[in-house]
């Protein structure tokens, strides 16, 4: 990829709101919030142009008379790095001083009101970067490009005399300079350029250089204000119950028993299904509501039970009802009836909750004419629309303000069941800010679960040892189906459920297989799935590359030897898989007796790979290394890739071990960390991190190497143990 | 009404005896940066430090307290962002959704006044918190950059 000429619309950078922000009179000024959010009454505002504290040169860009730089970011900041990476994209064509820089998240309403100038807010699927680092860096070059000719006008030069670098512009005959802090006002007022140049790569300065986090600082003392610390004058808490079993509905409460307890508010129906206790404090309100007495509807799936839905995905491993192809070709069955040897093997994933450390919660204010909500999401502009629905209003007559959150993971980003029900109480105390925060145990009995599935393959070796012929027939839960049903294909199948398995693009299969047929009998318990981070690919990469290792066994082959051959047609993938095998020594011994192994994928447009190394004593098995390797094809900041990597592994490994949400009675059985635990320190190996950028592709980095972290666990168990192990989680497991 | 010596200032409020202190922190004192997240003491998001010992706030009721204990959060922890931990921290930039960071920070902080340099087998049995974004690794890292910088008198 070379410069890139890119037209520029006037539309995107000249719509400009008067009424930007409208709210109420909370006379504050929030953490994370822009500057602008909170300050008019009732309806007023504050024009975003206008703005006092400096001029907005276009959406993305604002510059402080003092030469601070405010990049304005529109996805959400959960703890990948999002924020830094996309302000150092914008940054890197605007030219600015990086040690000016600071970030405010537009508001939802702000987009809507600006014909969505921000594109998409949502922050999943690894896209923040990748689907947006085309026009953010836009933004930023022709932002520089109108101040270059702020100031070249003001000496009256030619602009192409005239550069910038680090917000200085320079006119180049007469040497003369001025900051982008002193011609941002006069900048703001000009039209955009007509076109601009995106750089070379080749040139990028800041992109691909790995500089500290913009969020680092308030996250050490306890400044940063999440969505669970937010205080507003005159705000209520209110603690929430929503009937355990699934699509149960609230019946009666008995409200006398707990209306007198010190603090309480309110007690309050929340929908069809739940109920709430508003108080003073959030502990007064917890309190009251667990002596609360309260009968549920539980409806029809009350005898729900784990081992009903084992049945039902049992069954769907060979039936031929509601079965769809995900990839076939040459013709599995025949080549596996021409095998010289079939292995055959089954796997199972279980239900596992988000577990984010920061609860679900949300904070709303509803008064007839306006609702506001503040709240940690995935996509501000979901939750606009949620609020809107359950306040009841138009949606130009709310707004949400998004704050940092304390883990996604996938959770808040397609659900907002948290913003209904803040705004659901709310607007039975109009006036009044009400803070709802779940508990754990609330989290963990409401949670939108990474689907349930098992697999089945068959594979066919030739008289070589060679892969002839692959079957898999995945069975169980479809996320789009209960999700994004929209988003199906025609022919009523889910394509998400194939991560990993498909012909091409970015969840593509990584092996060549000459007769090859993927699978999926649709299996849907009533148990509400959800994306998880890595979303299908966990299980399937689980399925493929610890079957994959079964079979390399059993044609007597180096597991790696017997990969190579079927990647031919996957250079990208063959290069993460040779280097972190070539990086941890595979083939050699590994220190202290451990065992090892491998595990590749290609996922979210990026290709990575993994070497595990195990050691097993008393029956406990400890991973003491992983060496991961990530091809992105740009890397934006290699630290934060790095540290996604390793937390990548911190969700994948206490996955493997640990996570598992069992039915009982239509209920989810685990309540809290004690009987869903997650990883510590003392269980976490040594990571090398080998990031690998190829260029010219844009790949994901916050979910793809979670999916090999268990599957190399797997497979270096077997190496160390002779056991298979094809039921996650591994903690009942003995060895 | 308890009175309690909290950041070095003493207080007075009025709670119910049995809430947790993680509760009147957060509620009664505006100390939001103590966080909450399991109520069970497990998590480790809750830690405070009483009398120098780093102690999970969420199942501690403030009855349990008398009247002389210190009790130091994470926002009394330095005036400028600036115990070795936190310098250390900023540096390898540990945090990363940052829930889990005043707990984490708080347990390393009361590890290295104990065991000014803790080997890793020191901070696997001290250091229990739950961190799901997994910052693990960088904040074994940051304890043993935090010893040296504590060990060099407190600069980095
Ligand atoms: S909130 Fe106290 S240990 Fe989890
Ligand atoms: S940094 Fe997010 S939970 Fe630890």
């Amino acid at each position: 990829m070379s410069k890139a000429r890119i037209a520029v619309s006037r539309r995107e950078f000249i719509i400009r709101s008067t009424t930007a922000g409208a709210g109420f009179a909370l006379g504050l000024t929030l953490p994370g919030l822009p500057r602008t959010a909170l300050t008019a009454e009732g309806t007023g505002g504050t024009d975003w142009a206008a703005d006092p504290e400096g001029p907005e040169i276009n959406a993305w860009v604002v510059i402080q008379p003092d030469d601070t730089v405010v990049i304005r970011i529109a996805r959400s900041e959960m703890g990948q790095g999002t924020l830094t990476g996309l302000a150092q994209l914008v940054a890197e064509e605007l030219e600015c001083d990086w040690s000016k820089v600071t970030t405010e998240y537009p508001t939802p309403g702000e987009n809507l009101r600006r014909d969505r100038v921000w594109g998409s807010f949502s922050t999943g699927g690894s896209r923040g970067i990748r689907d947006s680092h085309a026009y953010v860096r836009k933004g930023g070059a022709v932002a520089r490009e109108m101040l270059i000719q702020a100031a070249a006008e003001a000496w009256d030069v030619p602009k192409a005399e005239c550069s910038a670098e680090a917000s200085v512009v320079t006119h180049g005959p007469s040497g003369r300079t001025t900051t982008y802090g002193q011609v941002a006002k006069a900048a703001a007022k000009l039209w955009p350029p007509e076109h601009v140049e995106l750089k070379d790569p080749e040139d990028w300065e800041l992109i691909g250089k790995p500089v500290k986090r913009l969020d680092t600082l308030d996250k050490l003392n306890g400044k940063q204000i999440f969505g669970a610390d937010l205080t507003l004058p005159g705000m209520l808490n209110a603690a929430v119950k929503a009937c355990p079993v699934f699509t149960g509905k609230l019946d009666s409460f008995d409200d006398s028993k707990v209306r007198d307890k010190p603090g309480v508010r309110a007690v309050l129906a929340v929908g069809d299904n739940a109920v709430a206790v508003v108080a003073d404090t959030w502990w007064q309100a917890k309190t009251a509501l667990d002596a609360l007495p309260v009968t549920w509807n539980k409806g029809p799936h009350a005898d729900l039970s784990s081992a009903a839905i084992d049945e039902m995905l049992d069954e769907g491993l060979t039936s031929g009802e509601q079965v769809f192809v995900g990839n076939a070709s040459g013709d599995a069955e025949q080549g596996l009836a021409g095998a010289a040897k079939t292995i055959e093997a089954v796997y199972a994933y279980p239900y596992q909750n988000h577990a984010t450390m920061e609860t679900m919660n949300a904070t709303a204010v509803w008064t007839p004419e306006r609702c506001e909500v503040w709240c940690p999401t995935q996509d501000g502009m979901a939750a606009l629309e949620a609020a809107a629905e359950a306040a009841g209003l138009p949606i130009e007559q709310c707004d949400v303000h998004k704050i940092h959150l304390g883990g996604g993971f996938g959770r808040r980003g397609a659900f907002h069941d948290f913003v209904t029900q803040a705004v659901l109480i709310a607007k039975q105390l109009p006036d009044t800010p009400v803070k709802l925060l779940w508990t754990r145990e609330e989290d963990m009995a409401h949670g939108h679960y990474h689907p349930i599935t098992k697999c089945k393959l068959v594979g066919g070796l030739d008289e070589s040892g060679d892969l002839t012929a692959l079957k898999v027939r995945i069975s169980g839960q479809s996320i789009l189906a209960s999700v994004r049903p929209e988003w199906m294909a025609e022919d009523g199948s889910d394509p998400v459920t194939f991560q990993g398995f498909h012909a091409d693009g970015d969840h593509a299969i990584s092996y060549g297989v000459a007769n090859l047929l993927v699978e999926h009998a649709m299996r849907n318990p009533p148990v509400p799935p959800g994306f998880w981070r890595g979303v299908n690919i966990n299980q399937n990469a689980i399925y493929l590359e610890c079957f994959i290792d079964e079979l390399a066994h059993a044609a007597g082959k180096d597991p790696l030897a017997f990969r190579r051959k079927l990647m031919a047609e996957h250079p990208k993938s063959l290069a993460v898989l040779e280097t972190v095998a070539e990086k941890a020594g595979w083939g050699k011994p590994a220190a202290n007796g451990a065992h090892r192994g491998l595990a590749v994928v290609k996922t979210f447009g990026s290709y990575v790979a993994a070497c595990a190394e195990v050691s097993v004593s008393d029956g406990k098995v400890k991973v003491q290394r992983i060496v991961a390797a990530t091809d992105p094809g740009y890397a934006v900041n290699p630290q934060q890739i790095e540290a996604q990597v390793e937390g990548s592994f911190v969700y994948g490994l206490s996955a493997l071990f640990q996570g598992e949400c069992t039915i009982e009675n239509g209920a989810v059985v685990q309540s809290n960390f004690h009987d869903y635990p997650s990883m510590q320190i003392a269980d976490m190996p040594d990571v090398e991190v080998i990031v690998m950028p190829s260029g010219g592709f844009w790949g994901g980095i916050g979910e793809p190497t979670i999916a090999v972290a268990a599957p190399a666990v797997l497979n270096a168990v077997f190496a160390a143990t002779g056991q298979r192990l094809r039921r996650v989680p591994l903690k009942s497991v003995e060895l | 009404m308890a009175t309690l010596k909290i950041n070095g200032e003493r207080v007075d409020v009025d709670v119910d005896a049995s809430t947790p202190l993680l509760w009147v922190v957060r509620e009664q004192l505006g100390l939001t940066g103590t966080k909450y997240s399991c109520g069970i003491g497990i998590c480790g998001s809750c830690t405070v430090h009483v009398d120098g010992a780093a102690v999970r706030s969420c199942t501690l009721p403030v009855s349990e307290l008398a009247e002389g204990q210190e009790i130091l959060t994470i926002e009394g922890l330095s005036a400028n962002n600036d115990h070795p931990v936190q310098q250390a921290w900023a540096e390898l930039d540990v945090p990363q959704c940052g829930y889990c960071q005043p707990g984490m920070i708080m347990a390393a902080a009361a590890l290295l006044t104990e065991n000014a340099e803790p080997a890793d087998t020191d901070i696997d049995a001290a250091v229990t918190n739950i961190c799901r974004c997994g910052t693990f690794n960088r904040v074994r890292r940051g304890i043993h950059l935090a010893a040296e910088i504590k060990k060099n008198g407190g600069a980095s």
